[in-house]
């Protein structure tokens, strides 16, 4: 039976009056978290934006219990917590809540470590494409072609693609998700948090302040990517792929909008070469093929 | 309690398997990893209950213990040289954090060169961290000292993380007669753990975030001196239980070696000092009234009590086995700044030896007595506060 | 914990502060228009839209007080109920 919003609980995690930017993706996320797991979680932040997100101590604007780690720290304190909180028969799931940094970049061999190990954890990685908390600053996985302060004639590297990354670590559960599906995302969630051993989730997340649109857009640009095919929802289950429910209509390539729709919405693409939109565009196709040839048990 | 022949590295996992230890995560490193190794066997042959989690980094280890020990385990790692180096940053964390847990460092030099040998720059870099640090002289000490820092570090007085230093080599891999205390003893000895607090599901308490205040942080961070100053007490304390228990009490933060009526002190820590004793031996045989100050504890550093056992002497040679490079041995910083905090004046020498590893003996401590005894004799002071030893 | 000073913080409400004049347009709902399906209140970065069930239907409020303006709702709703509305 497919969830609906009226299935989820409304007991607030992410506080009004929280230090979010207008229109902030990692604060939808951490809504959905809370719905998904509620009270079962306890969250391991490295530094990145919701560790400002929190507020100023003494209090706090997120209702969860958490443990904010050094950057490159996070899936290892979660995996020891983790551990401990097995011998110790205390019953829940341990949440790594991670951008692009403390994922991809400074905290890679942390990721990868843990990954390997098969450590009982959900990583997220909450991707809002660049060095959000510093200052909007390039990652590896902002696009190509974006601009940030450390790249302004836009990226020239790929987008370094984690989901398949972790795919090839041959943990349970790798899935994408975005926070314009909100119900996929609190599904992908509770299924993760029903396995044992290593998680992963890689939650799509357009930042008004670093892409350069309006706050309120947040959610029409997320699903923009959708519906371009340039972000692909799907789950992996011990490697084995499934294209998820609201991106399976775009496996029909013409049905997908053209990337120009998703990129022109962004001040962050303006100044991206024609050339390079025409590179974007076989990008997506490519990487559709491989995935759909990844998973060619699943569709018919 | 029984007596079996152990090298300093399997004297920490025995006593890591003693003290219950719930969750180890650590990464190989040469001196250290004979520790890890007795602890995997111990664990895979049923001897002991711990979890293991075989990290890709130190800093991966340091941070899985920070976080079981968060969650509420009795937590261990251990490392050495550029494994310490590279959790440098997690060791600051767990320290601020107030997260009691227990840490064996084999002291290796820092390359390059790569070097494997012993020298105290990699745990003297802790020193500012916030951390317990105790110094081994003997493979029972080791053995005995990582038991009493889990009880140490979980005293509410301390709720602070510990370290026990070894040298590499010369305990680590050697082997020495070690009476092994029976788990009843141990379990007698160590209560329950406990921790400032304790992060649950359910819970919704938040570690770390920013602070409003930055005075209320700022005390935070004096606050964790005091609590190293007041661990003084416990450290003491704990020592004089054990040594009921087992007839070993080792002098708390110091002990000192026929000083009673010496005129000169060897000051140093490690391994080393006993050579030094047999240097005292050696030195008295000759007209030399030296005696050997052994400093077990570099954080909190014992100030107080090395400074009753200093004053009055005509002189007192501190045995830095690494350089804070730029000014002196940490050792000697230490002390001659409390020195002359407290107006005590005495002379004063800092010698610099045995670093990289280079080998020094009870016949260098000999030489080095007898120079400084003459030195201090001839001028009534030091000639040259600061000496690499030996000099060409 | 006695009166240790320790890195700890408990959920605040309002932990930055009530939002200030910083807020240029606000959401406001035309409640004729609204139908109650509750997706506003499923993407509000800030919880700052509450809903109660009124026969079958989601009964939509906004709290002004911490409503940062973003304008989300009115993006998202099915069918324009919510107009952001400039406060400047």
């Amino acid at each position: 039976m497919p969830l609906t919003i009226r299935d989820l609980p409304r007991e607030k995690y992410v506080l009004p009056g929280n230090a979010a930017c207008p229109g902030c993706p990692e604060a939808m996320g951490l809504r959905y978290v809370g719905m998904a797991l509620g009270r079962k979680a306890i969250l391991v932040i490295p530094a990145g934006c919701t560790s400002i997100i929190q507020g100023l101590h003494p209090g706090s604007g997120l209702s969860f219990p958490i443990i904010n780690v050094a950057f490159a720290s996070s899936d290892a304190v979660a995996e020891g917590v983790a551990a401990a909180k097995e011998l110790l028969g205390e019953d829940g799931v341990v949440v790594v809540w991670a951008g692009d940094g403390a994922t991809a970049d400074i905290g890679f061999a942390t990721l990868s470590g843990a990954a390997e190990r098969n450590g009982n954890i959900i990583h997220i990685c909450v991707d809002n494409e660049a060095y959000m908390n510093t200052g909007i600053q390039r990652s590896s996985l902002t696009p190509r072609g974006a601009w940030t302060t450390t790249t302004w004639k836009g990226k020239t590297e790929p987008k370094k693609n984690m989901p398949l990354i972790m795919i090839s670590h041959g943990v349970p559960y790798v899935a994408t998700a975005s926070v314009a599906y909100p119900l996929d995302f609190i599904e992908k969630l509770r299924k993760a948090a029903s396995l044992k051993g290593f998680k992963y989730i890689h939650l799509h997340a357009p930042c008004p302040t670093g892409w350069r649109f309006d706050p309120s857009e947040t959610v029409e640009i997320a699903r923009l990517a959708i519906e371009t095919g340039m972000w692909v929802l799907l789950e992996a289950e011990r490697g084995v792929i499934t294209i998820s429910a609201p991106s399976r209509p775009y496996i029909d390539k013409r049905r997908r909008k053209s990337v120009v729709e998703y990129l022109k919405r962004q001040g962050r693409f303006r100044e991206i070469p024609e050339e390079l939109v025409k590179e974007v565009e076989k990008e997506v196709d490519e990487y559709w093929t491989m995935i759909l040839k990844l998973s060619s048990q699943q569709i018919q | 309690m029984v007596k079996l022949t152990l090298t300093g590295n399997y004297c920490v996992a025995h006593a890591v398997k003693l003290s219950r230890v719930k969750v180890v995560s650590a990464y190989p490193i040469t001196p250290q990893t004979t520790i890890v190794e007795k602890i995997s066997e111990m664990v895979d042959s049923g001897d002991a209950d711990i979890k293991m989690i075989r990290v890709e980094s130190e800093h991966s280890a340091l941070s899985a213990v920070y976080g079981a020990a968060t969650a509420g385990a009795r937590a261990f790692t251990a490392t050495s040289s550029h494994g310490l180096l590279y959790m440098h940053e997690m060791v600051w964390w767990a320290a601020q954090a107030r997260v009691p847990l227990v840490m064996a460092v084999v002291t290796r030099t820092i390359g390059p060169p790569w070097n494997i040998w012993t020298d105290h720059h990699d745990i003297m870099g802790q020193r500012d961290t916030g951390w317990l640090i105790a110094m081994a002289e003997t493979n029972q000490e080791v053995l005995d000292e990582t038991i009493k820092l889990f009880k140490i570090t979980e005293d509410p007085r301390v709720f602070l993380p510990g370290i026990i230093g070894l040298d590499a080599f010369i305990l680590s891999h050697t082997v020495e007669p070690v009476e092994v205390p029976e788990q009843e003893v141990v379990d007698s000895f160590l209560p329950e753990r406990r921790q400032p607090y304790t992060i649950r599901f359910g819970d919704p308490l938040v570690m770390g975030n920013i602070p409003s205040d930055l005075l209320v942080n700022a005390r935070m961070r004096w606050e964790v001196h005091k609590a190293l100053e007041s661990s003084a007490h416990v450290i003491d304390e704990v020592d004089r239980e054990w040594g009921k228990i087992t007839g070993r009490y080792y002098g708390g933060l110091v002990e000192c070696y026929r000083c009673d009526d010496a005129d000169f002190l060897f000051i140093g820590v490690g391994a080393w000092v006993g050579d030094m004793r047999l240097a005292v031996d050696k030195l008295r045989d000759v007209g030399y009234r030296f005696g050997a100050l052994k400093v077990r504890y570099i954080r909190p550093f014992p100030g107080a009590r090395i400074l009753e056992l200093v004053k009055g002497r005509k002189g007192v040679v501190v045995l830095d086995r690494s350089i804070s490079a730029g000014s002196a041995g940490p050792i000697f910083l230490d002390l001659a700044a409390y020195l002359q905090g407290k107006r005590v004046t005495v002379p004063i020498k800092d010698v610099v030896a045995g670093l990289a590893g280079f080998e020094v003996n009870y016949e260098d401590f000999v030489k080095i007595g007898e120079k400084f005894a003459g030195e201090v004799l001839e001028v009534g002071w030091v000639k040259d506060y600061l000496e690499f030893y030996p000099s060409r | 914990m006695g009166s240790r000073l320790l890195p700890l913080s408990r959920p605040k409400i309002g932990v930055q502060g009530a939002t200030g004049s910083w807020r240029f347009r606000k959401p406001e709902i035309d409640q004729g228009r609204c139908i109650g399906c509750g997706i506003c209140w499923l993407y509000c970065p800030d919880s700052v839209i509450d809903v109660e069930d009124v026969s079958g239907k989601f009964r939509v409020r906004i709290d002004y007080t911490y409503c940062k303006g973003c304008g989300i709702c009115a993006s998202v709703c099915p069918v324009k109920a919510i107009k952001m509305v400039s406060e400047v």
